[in-house]
Order: C-alpha cells, then structure tokens, then sequence
C-alpha cells in the first residue's frame, strides 16, 4: 500500500513527459520555430528553396555555435561581453597567419590558442580577483577588437597563402546528404561542426562532474564553494569555452567569407546572448541547455531571414529580435511566478 | 582520546573579536550542544572547524595530531561534516544531485568519466529512507518543504562516513515532527560513534539529545558541563550573561 502510494506521488510528479514537455521554455521556441518555418513556406516562394535553407541553416551556425559557450557561461551566472572580438581575433590571427604562408595546420591552433588565452584571462579575473562578469568580458571587448586591428593594421586579408582552398572550404564548403524521394541535401560544414559541438556539450553539460558544476554554481554557489566544488577552476575553464566557441565560429566565419576584415563580429554578443535567452536560459543563472541555445538562434534566423524575404527593410531587424529577447524573459518570470503560488 | 580539541582558539576580524582563548574537547560518540546569543562566537566557532577560515591563534587538534584546514575541502578530508543553517543546496538541482555535490559518483569509459545517475539516485533513497523522510531522490530541491531539505543536508554528511557532524541550527525552520526525526538522527549518529556538535537557540532540543551543553557569550566559553549537571533555567542565564560563569 505505502509503496503504491510512493509510485503514484512519483509518477505524477516525474512520469507525465507530456506534461513535463510543454513545461519547458525550449519546447515552445521549438514550436515557435516550426510554425515560423511553415507560414514562411506557403508565404514566401523563396524561402523553401534548397539555396535560401542552405544560407539559413549555415548563417545562424555561426550565432549558435557561439550560443552554446554563452549558455554555459549564463548557467553559472555570469555573462561574456567580448564573443564578438574574440571571433574577430580568432579570424585575423588565422587569416594573418596563413597571410604569410604558414600551414593551416598552425594557423589555426594559434587563433584557438589566442581565444582561449582572453577567455582564461576573463576567467581569471572574475574568479580570482572578484571583478564583475560584465565589467570584465567589457573591457576584453576593447581590448581584443583593438589587437585585432593592431595586428593587421585595419586591413582587409583575403590573401590565405597556400592553404587557402583548405581554409575555404572548411567554412564555405558543404556535405551532400543523400535522401530517399528528394534531392540530396546540402549540408553546410560550419552546420556539421554544430550538430558535433552540440552533442559534446550536451553531452558535457549532463554527464560529467564539470557540467553538474556549472549549474550547481548558478544554482548557489556559496553552497557549490562549501560542498567542495572548484568554483574558480570551473568558473575559468567556462570563460574558455565560451572562447574557445566564439574561436572556432571565428576561424569557419573567415573561410566562409573568404575575407577577414576587424568590423567582423561587431554586436555578435547581443544575437548570441538573445538566442541563448531565448532558447530558455535562465540569465540569473542555473538554468539552461545547449539544444535551446540551437533552437533559440535557429528562430532568430527564421525571423531575420523572412523579413528579408517578406521585403520588410532590414532596420527593423534589431527590433524584432530585442522584441523577442523582452518576451522570452517575460514568459520565463510569469512561468516563475505562477510555479511560486 | 578526543576526536576533535580546540586549544585556546581566538579569532578577529580586524578590531572584532569574534572568539577569546576557546578550548574546547569532543570524544567520539559525544553529542554537544553549543549554545549563545546572536553574536557570541557560535558561527565563527564552527566556521573555523569547517576550514571556511584559519584562527587567528591556538590549535585545532583531531584524534590529538594538529591539523591546518586551508580549505573545507581539507576539514572534510579529517572526516569533519557541516550542516549549514540555510543548508547550502542548489534549489535547481535534484536531491540526489545536492547530496553528492562535489563527490559525484562517476563511471569511468576509458579516460571519459561519466556521472552514474542511477547509483546515487539509489543511495540517495537509501539515505532518505534511514532518514525516514519523504524526500525523493529525483524531485527538485525548488519544489521540496523545509524539513526535506533539511533531509537532504543531513544525508549529505552520511555519505563521507563521519567522525564528527556539526549542525548549526538543524532545528530551526521544520515542522515538530521533523525535529523529533532530526533528533532521532542525531542519536543515530551518536550509536555509530560520530560525534555531534549540535548548534541551537532551541533549549527542549539541545536538552532532549545532548550529552554536555558548553556555552558561549562575547566569544568566551562562559560553561562546558554535563547536561545533567545543568538546566534550561541555568543556560539561559548563561547565555544572557545574568549568570557569570557555571
């Protein structure tokens, strides 16, 4: 009898998934994106096309890619300002680089080196002396888009020495997906390192000891610093993820590209911050999932795409986004409130 | 031999003194119940126990070897448990997952060490059900009443097998029945051998379950007796300062 009793508390209170499903805020931007995608393909004649589906997928890669590392610094409760100038930096150190004919081989290990030296510092900072996530990810902002222009004296690299087709292809090349009854797929590489970064940081975030402490410090880190957590570690070694994130999106954006100029990446922090939101991160911090950070960058895409293609002028684009940003939060402290009562 | 001995232990902050020339012995299987008034060194006392910070002077001893905590997590090592007032849980984690925080159970495949869920979920429902508590090991901490996360605070420090538990004011925000579970714990606790400092204004409860009561008032240990030698009336008058010294 008491044990019945036991089964029938837990499974109302863990065996309802639907219940649980449509609880979650990254269920709803799923569902928000799906329906965004079908009103968009009976409304627009283009946007349905392999070719405009080819630019969606692979130009909110980049913003997502960066989102993951967002999100997982926004679960400890902190916040990194400098994404876009690390991107920057990681693409003109390996497009300086390889500029003066050294082997992609090189070139790219050092523009993710240099992305993970500032997150280290950023880290570094906030963890062991105490300064404030915003202040310090701030002034890295600055200070990294400054050395990017430092090092390639403002200019426009488009020359990429001998390994240049390598480095094209690695952002702008793509894989062909072979289906049944329709045309093969293309599949844009910056989208398969993706869908790889996705599964590690799932992966991460849910089943390793690190990834446990990212949540448990945004939960309450006092408690996180008493039961023995390393905070400062973990707290440095997310700042560098993020980086490295933002780095590796830096290195694909150029080869994509094809040119790397020091304006690339400027207020990339606020898309990735607002897809990270909006994909259900909690910014007061202990909640969050990388697959929301995907889907929420993947509706921002959506949405910027079809006002292009509805012909709507692309000024008001910052509109709808922060527009979406306010009513994701919105939703998150109405959801917080009715749980409370 | 005591497990664990304070020898003239002073503390300030700055001009503050928080703690005066404390000593202070504790024997295995003893339950001691610290009592004071807002102020009068209790928390420092113990955060100085827990490795949160030095002493400014005097030694702490376990098992009679002098011991230096830079760190709780070397407190812990020596076999030192702390249940802390507010309890120290991440309200977005699972019960389970705030028992083993920072002593995570994890599977090794090959050099990739992967958290095993379902044997901390199982341990964690055996403690809750040694607790006689409620609490489930997969329910958010969010969603869960004072004295299941209270459940949880105290399972936290069974799973490092104890040498002595402090617990600072485990009493305070549960309901009376939990109290008597949590006094039947802290006896529990005392029958395995661990010892238990036992932090509290709630005189039925310290005089309910301890063996000695020791007193604290400005930082001085104003009495250390046999509880039986001693009574409400007395401590109170010790803690408020009427009565001097006992």
């Amino acid at each position: 009898m008491a044990a019945s009793l036991e089964d029938s508390i837990d499974r109302r209170v863990h065996g309802n998934w639907l219940s649980w499903l449509v609880s979650q805020q990254t269920f709803w931007v799923s569902v928000a994106a799906v329906v965004a995608f079908v009103v968009l393909t009976f409304a627009s004649d283009v946007f349905a096309t392999q070719q405009n589906l080819f630019n969606v997928t692979r130009n909110f890669a980049f913003v997502a890619i960066i989102a993951i590392g967002m999100t997982a610094v926004i679960v400890t409760g902190g916040i990194d300002l400098s994404v876009g100038a690390v991107l920057v930096l990681s693409g003109m150190v390996v497009g300086m680089t390889m500029h003066t004919g050294t082997s992609i081989w090189v070139a790219i290990p050092l523009a993710l080196g240099a992305s993970l030296l500032a997150g280290a510092i950023n880290g570094f900072m906030i963890a062991y002396i105490g300064v404030p996530p915003f202040v310090v990810t701030l002034g890295m902002l600055s200070i990294v888009r400054s050395l990017a222009m430092v090092l390639s004296n403002n200019r426009m690299v488009y020359e990429f020495g001998p390994d240049q087709p390598k480095l094209l292809a690695l952002g702008g090349g793509f894989v062909s997906v072979s289906l049944p009854f329709v045309d093969p797929i293309r599949v844009p590489s910056p989208v398969l390192f993706l869908i790889v970064l996705l599964l590690i940081a799932s992966f991460l975030f849910r089943w390793t000891r690190w990834g446990r402490h990212l949540y448990a410090i945004g939960g309450n880190e006092r408690a996180a610093t008493m039961t023995g957590v390393p905070v400062k570690l973990v707290k440095v070694s997310v700042y560098m993820f993020c980086a490295l994130c933002a780095g590796i999106a830096g290195v694909l954006e150029v080869g994509w590209l094809g040119t790397v100029t020091t304006s690339l990446g400027q207020g990339m922090e606020l898309s990735v911050i607002a897809a990270s939101v909006i994909g259900g991160t909690n910014l007061a911090g202990g909640i969050g999932t990388a697959f929301g950070a995907v889907v929420g960058a993947a509706l921002i895409e959506v949405i910027r795409n079809s006002l292009i293609l509805l012909g709507i002028s692309t000024f008001w684009q910052g509109t709808f986004v922060g527009g979406f940003i306010i009513v994701a939060v919105l939703f998150d402290r109405l959801r917080a409130r009715s749980a409370n009562e | 031999m005591a497990v664990l001995e304070l020898a003239r232990v002073s503390k300030h902050f700055g001009a503050i003194q928080a703690l005066i020339d404390v000593s202070l012995r504790i024997e295995p299987g003893e339950v001691v119940g610290l009592m004071g008034d807002n102020g009068a060194g209790k928390s420092t006392l113990v955060k100085i126990v827990a490795g949160n910070y030095p002493p400014s002077d005097g030694t702490v001893m376990m098992e009679g070897r002098t011991v230096a905590f830079h760190k709780p997590a070397d407190a812990r090592g020596e076999g030192i448990e702390i249940v802390y007032q507010d309890l120290a849980l991440c309200d977005n984690l699972t019960a389970a997952e705030n028992v083993y925080l920072g002593r995570e159970l994890t599977r090794g495949f090959g050099p990739v060490k992967v958290l095993d869920y379902r044997a901390m979920f199982k341990r964690a429902a055996e403690l809750f059900a040694e607790l006689k508590s409620e609490t489930r090991p997969r329910d958010l901490v969010r969603r869960m009443s004072g004295g299941q996360r209270q459940a949880v605070a105290i399972a936290r420090t069974r799973l490092a097998d104890p040498k002595i538990v402090l617990m600072d004011e485990p009493t305070a925000a549960i309901s009376v029945r939990q109290i008597a579970e949590v006094l039947n714990l802290i006896r529990r606790l005392r029958e395995h051998g661990i010892a238990v400092v036992l932090i509290s204004h709630r005189m039925p409860d310290v005089f309910a379950v301890a063996d000695r009561i020791v007193v604290l008032r400005r930082g001085v240990k104003v009495a250390d007796k046999p509880i039986a030698h001693s009574s409400p009336e007395e401590v109170t008058g010790l803690i408020t300062g009427a009565i001097e010294t006992a």
